[in-house]
Order: C-alpha cells, then structure tokens, then sequence
C-alpha cells in the first residue's frame, strides 16, 4: 500500500522518516511524547493513531517505497513504545474488566460469553439490516477493510507463544480464518469480493486515507496485543470476544445488503461468518482463552482485559459511525 | 511397503476418528470424518473441519448452529 497522507506532526515525522535516507531523527521521540501529552483523547486523536497505525504495517504487508529494514529501526521503535504507553493507559482508564473471575476454563467462557452478551441498545448491524443506504453500506465496508483485508493476521502472531490446548485451539480457528487452505475462501479475500461487488477498491490499505482515528484504534489494539508475547492473554480474549460479537451482526449485514439487491457472491463473507463464527466463538471462549487461563493462570486478568478492549473500541466506533449517519452526515474522513 | 509401524497407522486413524464435544448451553461440536445426512438421506454441505450443530432449535441455517441461542437463553438439559 502507499504511504498515507500525514495528520499532524507526529504522523508527518513517521512519514518523512520512512521516506528519507537517513535514521530516525534523535528528536522523534520528543514529537511522539509531546504529542501524547497535548492530545486530549489519543482513542480518538488522528495525528497518533495513524503514527501507530504506520509504525505497526511494516511488520504486516509495509509500504511501496519503504525499505523493509525500518521494520526494526531502533529509532522507530522508540516512537512506537511511547505510542503504545499512551495507548495502553488510555484503554486501562477506560475499560471495564469484570473481577472476582477464577482462572478456570468455563468461568472464563462464561466471564466472556457475558460480557458479550446482545444489548438492546443501538448498534451498526441493525441499522445497516434496516435503514442504511448504499452510501451508508459502502462506508461501512470501508471502515471494516482496514482490518478485515488483513483478517486474522494480528492474532496469528500469538501461535508461537501458546503451547498444548491453546495452541492447538488458535491454529483450528485461524486456519478456518485462512479458508482451511483455499486462497479464494480466505476471510480477507471473500472480503475483497464483497467490496467489488460493492464497487469498491479491493486493494490492501485502499481506504486507509479516508478513515478516521477511531477505525485505526480498533485495528491498532489487536497490532498491540499482536506485536507483543507479554499480551499473548489480551490476544486470546480478544479474539473471544471478536468471534462472539459476530454471528448474529453478520446475519444482519447480509440482510442490508439482500435489501439494496445484492447477490449470494456478494453477500458470501457475511453468510459464512454467520456459520463460522458460532464455532469459532465456543472454540475461542472455552479451548483458547479458557485453555490458557488453565495454563497460565496469572493470565487470567489480561484475557479479559483484551476481551473488553476490544469491545470498547467497537463501541466507540459505533458512537462514531450512528450519530454520522442519523443526521445524514458521512462517516468517513472529509479531507 | 513402506516401513511404518503399526504405531504410525494407530495414531493417523485416531487423528479422524471423529469426536463430538457438547459445549454447555450451546451447540455440538463435531470434529472428524463425519457424513452429515438429512431426514431425507441427502448428505448436508458441510464447509469446514469443525462444525457446530445447533442444539436449542432456533437456528437459522440448521443444522447448524448461528449463534441464535444466546439471544433465547437456551439451557441446555
Ligand atoms: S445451538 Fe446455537 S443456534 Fe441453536
Ligand atoms: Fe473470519
Ligand atoms: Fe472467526
């Protein structure tokens, strides 16, 4: 993908550092600490999420025209450390983690499957099933590509450091993920589909200028939990929590997209996500993430803590996307 | 002939041999060599290694499981 467009002095300072010829400036630390201290929100702040969001691609698919070395520049992971400190007490301050849960395989499954439960407040499945144009559904799938042409791969990173039943619980859903080895059933390529036939550009990172600081924080935090082994816990949690908020909005996405007219080819992701999740959810709750409270007990609190962080980024994504649409407004980034 | 034990050959059949895991208030899993028929005897489609078949009725795309039993609070007897 090209490098995206700069949102403030930090982002500017990434940017220019991947494209220059030289190391990183010895000040970009400085930027990067000078923006978390003026920014009121980082969740919510373009100029550092989109920082992050750089920093984070050079160790997925990188840039055209950026040398593959800066994925382990000294100098850049020092600006990313900074982000990610920030990031982390950011989530710390703002998600709820339910307490008094014991290490155990089905207490965790349950903890989870809880915090999961269907609300009945507002949410962006029902209104793309019932009210979204098709402005609205193409926005939406311009949010949901940033992750979902890369699905699965943030999680994938934790495979090398589970062992036994966890392990073993990660590898069967990721290889679902992966379309159990048919490159045209992948996650990411029946995605791709549903954006063609959407008529939208199924390029990987295509719309990355166009989506808000919101989007890039839902995606950074699986980077973050991803990119480190010491989250290996938050990677197995979230993955809980992302499987079990799926199979019941997936249905409804399909039927926003039956309602505007569109066929089974287009609607396929969302109709295998309806089937594929209700296992992964129970594979992810009981074998993955309770496997490993079993096995790692001390892990326990950071499961949930990335079950919950996760949900509290698609809350604000929603709190974001609903208001947008509701008074006819794009969600999308106006430049 | 090759020279596999009959350790070897065991242990590959164990791999298939199929196994059925009930999850607590929620759908069975099934892993493993496994034809899936219908009432009439025609075999249902089946799409990945490991399924879940709904177990609370309420299912959408049954035989398989959607999900939907959370939403009805199904207890499993
Ligand atoms: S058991 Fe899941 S929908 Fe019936
Ligand atoms: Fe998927
Ligand atoms: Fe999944």
């Amino acid at each position: 993908m090209d490098l995206p467009g700069a949102r403030g002095a930090l982002s500017a300072a990434v940017i220019s550092t991947l494209t220059s010829a030289g190391g990183t400036p010895a000040a970009a630390v400085e930027v990067a600490g000078h923006a978390i201290r003026r920014s009121p929100d980082v969740l919510l702040d373009d100029d550092v999420q989109l920082a992050l969001f750089v920093l984070d691609e050079l160790f997925y698919r990188g840039f055209s025209d950026v040398a593959d070395e800066w994925e382990w520049d000294p100098g850049l992971l020092a600006v990313r450390a900074v982000l990610e400190e920030a990031f982390e007490s950011a989530l710390r301050e703002r998600v709820v983690v339910p307490g008094g849960i014991r290490a155990e395989r089905g207490a965790i499954a349950d903890a989870l499957f809880a915090m999961t439960a269907p609300g009945p407040g507002p949410s962006v499945a029902r209104h793309v099933a019932k009210r979204a144009t098709l402005e609205q559904l193409r926005e939406f799938l311009i949010h949901r590509s940033v992750y979902q042409l890369k699905e699965a791969d943030p999680h994938t990173w934790a495979i090398p450091r589970l062992e036994g039943r966890a392990k073993a619980a990660l590898v069967e859903i990721q290889a679902d993920e992966y379309g159990g080895g048919a490159p045209d059933r992948m996650h990411a390529e029946l995605f791709a589909r549903t954006m063609r036939g959407a008529g939208l550009d199924s390029r990987y990172g295509a719309y990355v200028e166009q989506v808000p600081a919101v989007t890039l924080a839902a995606v950074n935090v699986m980077s973050l939990f991803g990119l480190h082994r010491r989250w290996r816990g938050a990677v197995a949690g979230h993955l809980a929590a992302f499987e079990m908020t799926s199979s019941m909005p997936n249905r409804l996405y399909g039927d926003g997209f039956r309602r505007h007219g569109f066929g089974a080819d287009t609607t396929w992701y969302f109709d295998e996500h309806v089937e594929a999740d209700a296992v992964h959810e129970q594979i992810a709750g009981r074998e993955l993430a309770g496997g490993l409270a079993e096995q790692e007990p001390e892990l326990a609190p950071d499961i949930l803590f990335g079950a919950a962080s996760g949900l509290l980024l698609d809350d604000l994504v929603a709190c974001h996307v609903l208001p947008a649409w509701k008074s006819g407004r794009t969600s999308l980034r106006v430049p | 002939m090759t020279g596999r034990s009959d350790d070897d050959v065991t242990s590959r059949r164990d791999r298939t041999r199929p196994t059925i895991v009930t999850c607590p208030d929620g759908p069975i899993l099934v892993r493993g060599d496994v034809q899936i028929v219908d009432d009439m005897g025609s075999i249902v489609p089946r799409r990945r290694t490991t399924v879940a078949l709904c177990r609370c009725g309420a299912s959408t795309i049954k035989p398989y499981c959607d999900g939907t039993h959370k939403a009805i609070g199904f207890s499993a007897p």
